[in-house]
């Protein structure tokens, strides 16, 4: 019925071209380096002199990358930062806007613990998946609220996410205060610990025992697989992108809107409930009041910085953890605040979310974009 | 008042738009431009209205260069123009849309609408345009805002008034009415520019004719010298048939039937008000109205994307009315979407993606929870083979396609498969001469291969070409029927009840 | 095309009826819920309605606790079986209204009774509470109404209350309010320039100011703050009583006996009100949100539109920003607006992108925010974080039940690309 040699020609893949490659690579370079120079500049207004200046970008080098105490920090940090980063691209992906990875990683962490010391019985092989299934479930649970507020009544996302963060702040310091969460014989809000059999164990502590890097690392590469053959392997997936880039079309297709959005944010909530769990099993031990740290928060600049792409969040969330690492470092070595970590991530995302603003400040970095012209 | 294009370019990037165009539009004077869907006449007039700077040419009125920094500076020197889709605020009133940019006010920037609305009176009745300046646009019906556009460009003191399209979404006799009113504007001294891709609209009210083609000047003179034949061979570049090529009519068993149905607008008024009506195999039915009376609910409840309230669908013999989108086309229904951008098409996906839009859950593309992605590739370039899809390669992404190349995307989809009712609405909508006659020749061969066919559209020569009956729908009714088995009904009876007036 | 043929006749309006008994159950149970939750009231309620040192003082309201439960109860189920058989059309939303008026004031009884409590000390924190809330709502209202998104208003009001508590300290209050409003407008002009001229995202654009400014805000806090404590230590406006209107009992103090900020926020709402919707500039400024390509082929210049009015906008939140410092405790602490620029957008929704329905919307919340303050010192057994928790549950359900029948301007969050 159709010509052979037509329909091959019409299977031929092209190569990456030219402007691929300035989105993906140079695109970010620059972005990092002009949002490091405007770090140093608000040190400067600041009454931060140069020399500090310079002591502290060498101090976020090293505290990130330069030796393996470092390395093992940076890997620490971006466990969760990829963990929920993955969920809210696959929001993104869907076309929902989740802000609410704070709050879900609150409750899923908390009950990750609460499972936790409620079995200090159970075996290792056991309790661990379980408490990590616990954070999981509840994050998916806490999210799936704004889901279904907006697949039900069309409540925008952005603003019930935002209202469950503040909720979950709320309903964390109440749940630390209660008798049966807190721990024994302290009046401040802190949680009873993880049993160790509940703890993601350490993978180098026999070199040094100060090398925090946890089997977590094996649950974020886990979730960078799956979210990735989720997303553009499997029939869920087309459905997740089909409603996200055009809901219209999808409900065409017959896919069924609500379903997408309230599963969407689900498994968006379990990866952010999962990091959640990642944190209190493999580096805190414990809930206290906002323990999250604002990952949750980091987590969409994440997202953003990888466009959205699970191996693009896994570097983003390297270069995330790399400057939290590094950024400590930076805090003890030159003195300067670690908030000024929260600039640089950013402005960052500015100028990744902005092509355009990049093109405008740096013209000779890139081709003139005209689709398709003379080559 | 005389205006002039001179050598005008046009670029978007590496695509040209315009090229060396020159025209000549004089008061006094209905100039008709022209020429097919994506010559380039849209374009030439957002550079007369200020909306584009031209990259080369330039533009005289009375014989001074002017040069316009933006839409207000050919407001300014007089020039306006009606969109073909209309540049009114919906939840405006008359009076506030006839105003915007140039109002009237009192102290503290106060606006004073009162002064509005007398004059808004005052022009109505000097051209017949009678619109009551207090009713917001949303309220009014398609024709009537088009007066209020036309009360637009009168209230800034227009004297070249550019009309594009002007007639598309207007039944026969409002036409007759439009034409009254240019004509009334011209014998008061306007000069007129109607673009249009309708050849009779050209001949009936055109003085003079300029036609574009591939964004070139290709033709022109006076349409009272020319035959139909002419000017189509000029707008398209080559023979045009006008008849098209149908197999003899022999309709076979009811593979569509729709009985009693009522269906809801998103806001809770009726649509569709109790229609009922049958598509046999081997037949084409042809629903015609003026667009906003209920077509398009009825075709998203036939196609299971908005519910039934009352009322039954049988799909060859079967209740359908509560089945799924995906149960519908499993059975054979296959569905070519009025808005392709919106609805047909996800822009961002590849054309491989598209062509599995609404099967790729099956076994075919699937392994379980997985897609074959390989299984896909192959079948979507079969599929752009077969419905002659211009594209380099299925990973392209289908919003770089052409609009034909998009449309001919989704009837593959649709059809390439076995299918036992099309369901088509605004097929060709937009598209170029070559497209269209292509898109018509697919539907023609589902028809012959027995397949039920329903085609909705506004085009009514489009209807009129395809049809074997015709059923006329205003206000959610059917108000008419007419068979075209042997010949094409009356145009003007069909218009009439498109206007809504009792057969 | 969804063109909608208003003649069509309404034979049967299925979503009216569900919404109707719907509501009509609701209203049955929140009476049930009443009695369940307040029914073990006992004693009498004490409203002050004037404070000792007041011109004129009104006496006491003291109201019997339990009866006047029970009568909340059993109008709000009188009005939940009256819509749940006949009710409809505008008496959906007014029985509502009216059903969850009952129930926070039995709620007030309930938490109250055997005590006594300053009903009007608790409208007048209403009102300054509401203050941020309803500059932020503006402040968003002015942006969507030409169509721009600004998730940003959060990180506009933390900005203008640095500000606020910076150039305060350092060139006084005036200056400190002026340098605030100036920067909420240079943010605003930022927002602008991201969305519009580099057609970033809208609600990217705003999550990223907000984390930029919390960054340099939190940065500059604990980098100078920490060691020079003068520059957070600005003056507070203090309350200005207008002659004789500040002495009417329970309108006065609420009204006319407050800072610069509540006048300021009052003026903003009426002006802009008058602005919007009653004068040449106001009505293309709508046109622009609602058909930006109509606006542009009339000749108005749609992305000067937007960055005035962004930048008003953020202007505005300037305002309501050096609240947090000039307005109320004079010195800046980290991320002190605590999403109150968020709530901000409920209000604006709420309010239907109105300037006084955002107020009135803030007044509900400010109402929530107060009442959670005041009953801590009443000691209900509520623990005190769900009674936090009460603004935020508030704006969820607001935007949940609200929006779809509220119509936000046409072309909200779209860019508007020339070519």
């Amino acid at each position: 019925m159709s010509d052979r040699g037509a329909v091959d020609s019409l299977l031929q893949r092209a190569a990456p071209g030219r402007a691929e490659f300035e989105d993906l690579v140079i695109v970010p370079l620059f972005a990092v380096a002009v949002a490091l120079i405007l770090g140093a500049l608000t040190m400067l207004a600041t009454g931060v002199d140069m020399a500090t200046i310079g002591r502290s970008y060498v101090a976020l080098l090293q505290g990130s990358v330069g030796s393996l105490g470092a390395l093992s920090e940076t890997l620490t940090a971006a466990v969760p930062l990829v963990l929920a980063a993955l969920g809210l691209a696959l929001g993104f992906r869907t076309g929902l806007f989740n802000i609410g990875a704070e709050g879900q990683l609150l409750m899923g962490g908390l009950a990750a613990v609460i499972f936790g010391f409620s079995f200090p019985g159970l075996p290792f092989p056991v309790l661990m998946p379980l408490c990590l299934l616990a954070g999981a479930l509840t994050g998916a649970l806490y999210a799936a609220i704004a889901g279904y507020l907006r697949a039900a009544t069309g409540a925008h996302e952005v603003i019930s996410t935002i209202m469950l963060n503040l909720i979950s702040y709320r309903l964390l310091d109440w749940m630390l205060s209660l008798d049966w969460v807190q721990r024994e014989g302290r009046s401040d809000p802190v949680s009873r610990s993880v049993p160790p059999n509940a703890e993601l164990p350490r993978l180098l502590d026999w070199l040094d025992p100060n090398l925090r890097v946890h089997a977590g690392i094996f649950l974020m590469l886990l979730a960078v697989w799956a979210v990735h053959w989720l997303l553009f392997r499997s029939k869920l997936g087309f459905e997740f992108r089909a409603s996200g880039a055009n809901p219209d079309a999808a409900r065409y297709a017959g896919i069924r809107a609500s379903l997408v959005i309230v599963l969407a944010m689900a498994l968006a909530g379990a990866l952010a409930g999962l990091a959640g769990a990642n944190q209190v099993l493999g580096v805190l031990g414990r809930a206290t009041p906002g323990f999250s740290a604002g990952i949750g928060f980091d987590a969409i600049a994440v997202a953003l910085l990888g466009r959205s792409h699970p191996v693009g969040v896994l570097f983003a969330g390297l270069l995330f953890g790399a400057l939290e690492a590094g950024g400590r470092q930076m805090q003890v070595d030159a003195g300067v605040s670690i908030d000024l970590i929260g600039i640089i991530q950013a402005l960052i995302i500015v100028f990744i979310a902005a092509p355009l603003l990049v093109r405008a400040i740096f013209p000779w970095g890139f081709r003139r974009r005209d689709k398709g012209g003379a080559r | 008042m005389d205006v002039e294009l001179r050598g005008i370019t046009k670029r978007f990037g590496p695509v040209i738009a315009n090229e060396a165009v020159d025209l000549v539009a004089k008061g006094g004077e209905v100039l008709g431009l022209l020429g097919e869907n994506g010559a380039g006449k849209s374009t030439l007039m957002n550079v007369l209205c200020g909306l584009y700077r031209p990259d080369e040419g330039e533009i005289v009125i009375d014989g001074r260069t002017v040069a316009f920094a933006g839409p207000g500076d050919a407001i300014a020197a007089g020039i306006g123009m009606v969109h073909q889709h209309f540049m009114l605020v919906p939840v405006f009133t008359v009076a506030e849309n006839v105003v915007l940019g140039v109002e009237p006010v009192a102290a503290l920037n106060r606006l004073d609408l009162a002064a509005a609305r007398a004059k808004v009176r005052e022009i109505g009745e000097t051209y017949g345009l009678t619109v009551d300046p207090d009713a917001r646009i949303e309220d009014l019906p398609v024709g009537v805002q088009q007066r209020v556009e036309i009360l637009k460009v009168l209230f800034r003191s227009a004297r070249v008034l550019i009309f594009d399209e002007p007639t598309a979404v207007l039944t026969p006799q409002e036409v007759e009415e439009f034409f009254q009113i240019v004509r009334a504007l011209r014998d008061d001294g306007k000069a007129i520019i109607f673009i249009t891709h309708k050849l009779m609209e050209i001949l009936e009210i055109a003085d003079r004719v300029s036609v574009l083609r591939a964004g070139r000047i290709v033709g022109g003179g006076d349409p009272g010298a020319m035959s139909r034949a002419e000017l189509a061979e000029i707008m398209v570049g080559r023979p045009v048939r006008f008849e098209v090529e149908r197999t003899a009519f022999t309709p076979g068993a009811p593979r569509l039937e729709v009985a009693g149905l009522t269906v809801l607008h998103d806001t809770g008024e009726v649509a569709v008000d109790g229609v009922s009506l049958t598509v046999h195999a081997g037949e084409v039915l042809g629903i015609a109205g003026v667009q906003g009376n209920g077509q398009t609910a009825l075709i998203e409840a036939i196609t299971g994307l908005r519910p039934a309230v009352t009322g039954r669908i049988l799909f060859d013999g079967q209740d359908i009315t509560d089945a799924s989108p995906r149960a519908r086309h499993a059975m054979g229904m296959a569905h070519i979407p009025e808005d392709r951008q919106r609805m047909g098409l996800v822009t961002d996906f590849t054309v491989a993606e598209n062509m599995v839009l609404d099967s790729y859950y099956s076994d075919r593309f699937s392994n379980g929870p997985a897609m074959d992605w390989r299984a896909v590739n192959r079948w979507a370039a079969e599929a752009a083979e077969a419905f002659d899809v211009r594209t380099p390669t299925v990973f392209a992404q289908a919003g770089h396609l052409s609009g034909g190349n998009q449309q001919k995307l989704i009837v593959a989809r649709e059809l390439m498969r076995d299918t036992k009712l099309v369901i088509a609405a605004q097929p060709t909508r937009g598209l170029d001469v070559g497209s269209i006659e292509y898109i018509h020749a697919r539907l023609m061969a589902a028809r012959a291969e027995g397949d039920g066919v329903l085609i909705m559209s506004s085009e009514l020569d489009e209807i009129l070409s395809l049809a074997d009956r015709i059923v006329v729908m205003f206000k959610g009714r059917i108000v008419a029927e007419f068979d075209a088995s042997a010949a094409p009904p009356d145009k003007a009876a069909v218009g009439l009840a498109m206007a809504g007036a009792a057969p | 095309m969804t063109a909608i043929d208003p003649r069509a006749p309404a034979v049967a309006d299925l979503g009216a009826l569900r919404r109707k008994r719907g509501t009509g159950a609701a209203l049955i149970v929140l009476a049930g819920v009443i009695l369940l939750l307040f029914g073990d009231a006992a004693g009498d309620a004490t409203f002050r309605l004037s404070r000792p040192r007041d011109a004129w003082v009104l006496g006491d309201l003291i109201v019997p606790a339990l009866p006047v439960i029970q009568i909340a109860a059993a109008l709000t189920a009188f009005l939940g079986a009256r819509q749940f058989l006949r009710g409809g059309g505008r008496w959906t939303t007014l029985s509502l209204g009216v059903g969850l008026a009952l129930f926070v004031m039995a709620f007030l009884v309930w938490a109250t009774a055997g005590k006594a409590f300053s009903l009007t000390g608790m409208l007048q924190a209403t009102m300054v509470r509401a203050v941020p809330i309803a500059l932020g709502g503006l402040a968003a209202t002015l942006c969507e109404r030409v169509a721009v998104v600004n998730i940003a208003v959060e990180g506009m009001l933390l900005a203008g209350a640095f500000t606020g508590a910076l150039m305060g300290s350092v060139i006084g209050g005036w200056g400190g309010l002026v340098s605030a409003v100036a920067v909420g407008g240079v943010f605003g002009f930022l927002l602008a320039a991201l969305v519009v001229t580099y057609r970033m995202d809208q609600i990217i654009a705003g999550v990223v100011i907000n984390l930029f400014v919390l960054g340099l805000t939190s940065y500059v806090s604990s980098q100078v703050f920490a060691e020079m404590r003068h520059l957070n230590n600005a003056p507070v406006f203090r309350s200005w009583k207008i002659p004789v209107l500040g002495d009417i009992p329970v309108i006065g103090p609420m009204l006319f006996d407050q800072n610069i900020f509540v006048y300021g926020a009052l003026v903003m709402v009426a002006v802009s009100t008058y602005y919007l919707f009653h004068t040449a500039h106001g009505l293309r400024a709508r046109a622009v949100g609602e058909h930006p390509r109509a606006a542009d082929t009339l000749g108005i210049d749609v992305y000067r539109t937007r960055y005035i009015h962004v930048t008003l906008g953020g202007m505005v939140a300037g305002f309501g920003g050096a609240w947090f410092t000039l307005g109320s405790v004079g010195r800046f602490d980290e991320n002190m607006t605590g999403g109150r620029g968020f709530i901000g957008l409920a209000a604006m929704i709420f309010g239907r992108w109105h300037p006084v329905g955002a107020l009135m919307a803030a007044l509900v919340f400010g109402f929530t925010d107060s009442l959670q303050q005041k009953l801590a010192l009443l000691q209900t057994p509520i623990p005190s974080e769900f009674l936090a928790m009460a603004p935020y549950i508030a704006t969820i359900v607001v935007v949940a039940g609200l929006v779809g029948r509220a119509r936000p301007p046409a072309a909200d969050g779209k860019p508007y690309v020339k070519d």
